[in-house]
């Protein structure tokens, strides 16, 4: 590999850029996609920086159900994401329709559009859980490194991140 | 000069959300303007006539993930009402004090967005941060951060022990004094002050004429609120004040959003405080008997109704909604001719735009005779063929 592709490889890694697609959405995932950007969990520390144009990104996070109106929208900005690219499906509505589930204006889930690496339960998943979900996805890229390529996952589930116990009440925290 | 069409969305590095413009302007002035606000069409409002009152509380808190609480409470006060029965006073209070912690962390996330907006990051990541106090009460309280599902018919699901609520209570005091900090940073801060005063002017008549709702209305002098005008819930016992401005401009909504966030600390301590004691969840029958309900509520984005017609069994005959950032939307598309390109991302969050509710499908006959309405297979076979002819495409 050239020296240049080893730098790209390493900082891809370091600080992936993510893209943040709104596929027919409650809002709810949004919003707490947002939330992890904010001081209280500030996804920069990872190096995950969000970015407006899918030409820039290195990972599309979608959420929400995807919606006929919104599917070949998904598809072109999918396909406008320069290689390798990654894609997590965020909530239960992305994973598989969740609540919208059998609505006539919904398509089953994600992956039934774009193929998806990660997927993250949960509706909407915590801040915490979506940071969760972009670092299995920084794992899945180091394995694809090593190994050349995405070839090796063919035919394999794609990860699941979903909340291993339920969180302690927050012990009254005195806000500064 | 000859006018041009600059189309932005639906995807769109600006937008947080789909929706599509497409604005004619002259050199830098917006002449008018188009948009397309249907990207997000799930067809709720189908599915709520399909599922039994209960099943059908998870899919509209679902409608918008934001004001989620609004949603359930006015179905279920809507169906109530049908039913006949009264959710207990501590059901009430509960109810209040979610919708109460659902405005302030509605507000605080508009406030950052506009601050954003106008490229004041520091306040959007400060709001963002005191939002998260509210977020961790309502986690405590309710069980979840975004969509509560407290609501049930006939009450909510969860009691609230003793010391939980002063651990809520402890932790909501302190943003009284972030929130007079904010207030006064709108009233002095330079940057905030260019951008918000004179832009997005909305006289009393235009906000009458257009029927805006909420704090966009109730910054243009117009002193409407269903809380006080039409009460419900524990409203009409609580202190609380209507909050207007005769700004009109983005400042003005800014002024009235703080405002209310002032009231709804207020409120919430209140009601904290002293919780009436008792049942949080009366006894409903399994189905309701033929009726119609209007059921309104303000939600944090102005008047939220909720139409209702049920026929006597387990499910409603009819769900209509009619949300407050549809009813603003109108105001957005006057407010922005005449004025520069780039206000348009502060006028259009000065509304709080919400897009996940703003899509409705709706049968219009020319003639006027056909009143009914369009079966889930007649409305599929419509949808397939709309999509098989491209007709999305535009």
């Amino acid at each position: 590999m050239t020296l240049g592709g080893r730098i790209a490889d390493w900082a891809r890694l370091k600080s992936p850029w993510i893209t943040i697609f709104n596929s027919g959405a409650c809002n709810a995932c949004d919003i707490e996609a947002i939330a992890a950007l904010t001081p209280r969990f500030d996804v920069e520390r990872f190096g995950i920086l969000a970015v407006g144009s899918p030409r820039h990104a290195d990972v599309l996070v979608v959420t929400g159900p995807v919606t006929l109106q919104q599917a070949s929208r998904l598809r072109r900005v999918f396909e406008q994401i320069p290689e390798p690219k990654y894609v997590i499906a965020t909530g239960a509505c992305g994973s598989a329709g969740g609540v919208f589930h059998g609505l006539y204006h919904v398509v089953e889930s994600v992956d039934s559009v774009i193929p998806v690496d990660v997927f993250i339960a949960g509706c909407p998943p915590r801040p915490d859980e979506i940071i969760d979900g972009v670092v299995a996805c920084l794992g899945i890229m180091k394995e694809d490194l090593a190994r050349g390529g995405k070839e090796w996952r063919r035919g394999r589930p794609a990860a699941v991140i979903a909340p291993a116990a339920p969180a302690p009440a927050p012990a009254g925290e005195a806000v500064p | 000069m000859a006018e041009v069409l600059v189309p932005i969305g639906p995807q769109h590095p600006a937008l947080k959300e789909p929706v599509s413009f497409r604005v004619w302007a002259d050199g830098e002035v917006i002449v008018r303007l188009e948009m397309d606000v249907s990207y997000n069409h799930r067809g709720i409002e189908k599915g709520a006539e399909q599922r039994d009152f209960h099943r059908t509380l998870p899919l509209l808190e679902r409608i918008c993930g934001i004001c989620s609480h609004s949603h359930t409470t006015v179905f279920a006060k809507g169906i109530e009402a049908l039913m006949q029965v009264e959710a207990p006073p501590r059901a009430r209070a509960i109810r209040t004090v979610v919708a109460e912690l659902e405005r302030v962390h509605s507000h605080l996330l508009w406030l950052g967005v506009a601050a954003h907006e106008v490229g004041f990051n520091t306040l959007f990541m400060w709001t963002w941060r005191d939002r998260e106090a509210v977020q961790d009460v309502l986690e405590a309280l309710t069980g979840n951060r975004v969509n509560y599902g407290i609501n049930a018919v006939g009450g909510v699901r969860r009691d609230w022990p003793p010391d939980l609520v002063s651990t809520a209570l402890d932790r909501v005091a302190p943003l009284g004094d972030r929130v007079r900090l904010y207030a006064d940073m709108v009233a002095r801060e330079k940057t905030m002050l260019a951008r918000f005063t004179g832009v997005g002017k909305l006289t009393r008549e235009q906000v009458l004429a257009y029927g805006a709702v909420g704090p966009t209305a109730r910054a243009s002098g117009v002193d409407y609120d269903v809380r006080r005008d039409d009460p419900y819930l524990d409203y009409a016992r609580l202190p609380w004040k209507v909050i207007t401005d005769d700004h009109g401009d983005v400042l003005g909504r800014t002024l009235v959003r703080v405002g209310e966030l002032h009231e709804s600390l207020n409120m919430i301590q209140v009601l904290l405080r002293d919780l009436p004691p008792g049942e949080i969840r009366a006894k409903v029958p399994r189905t309701a008997p033929p009726g119609e309900f209007l059921s309104r509520y303000e939600a944090p984005r102005g008047e939220l109704v909720h139409f209702l017609r049920t026929n006597g069994t387990d499910r409603a005959e009819r769900v209509d909604v009619r949300t407050p950032t549809m009813a603003n939307w109108t105001s957005v598309a006057m407010a922005l001719r005449g004025r520069w390109l780039a206000d348009i991302p502060v006028i259009v969050a000065a509304i709080d735009p919400c897009l996940s509710c703003t899509s409705r499908v709706s049968l219009a006959d020319p003639e006027g005779r056909d009143r009914g309405g369009m079966t889930w297979d007649e409305l599929r076979e419509h949808g397939i063929r709309f999509y098989a002819e491209g007709r999305h495409e535009r």
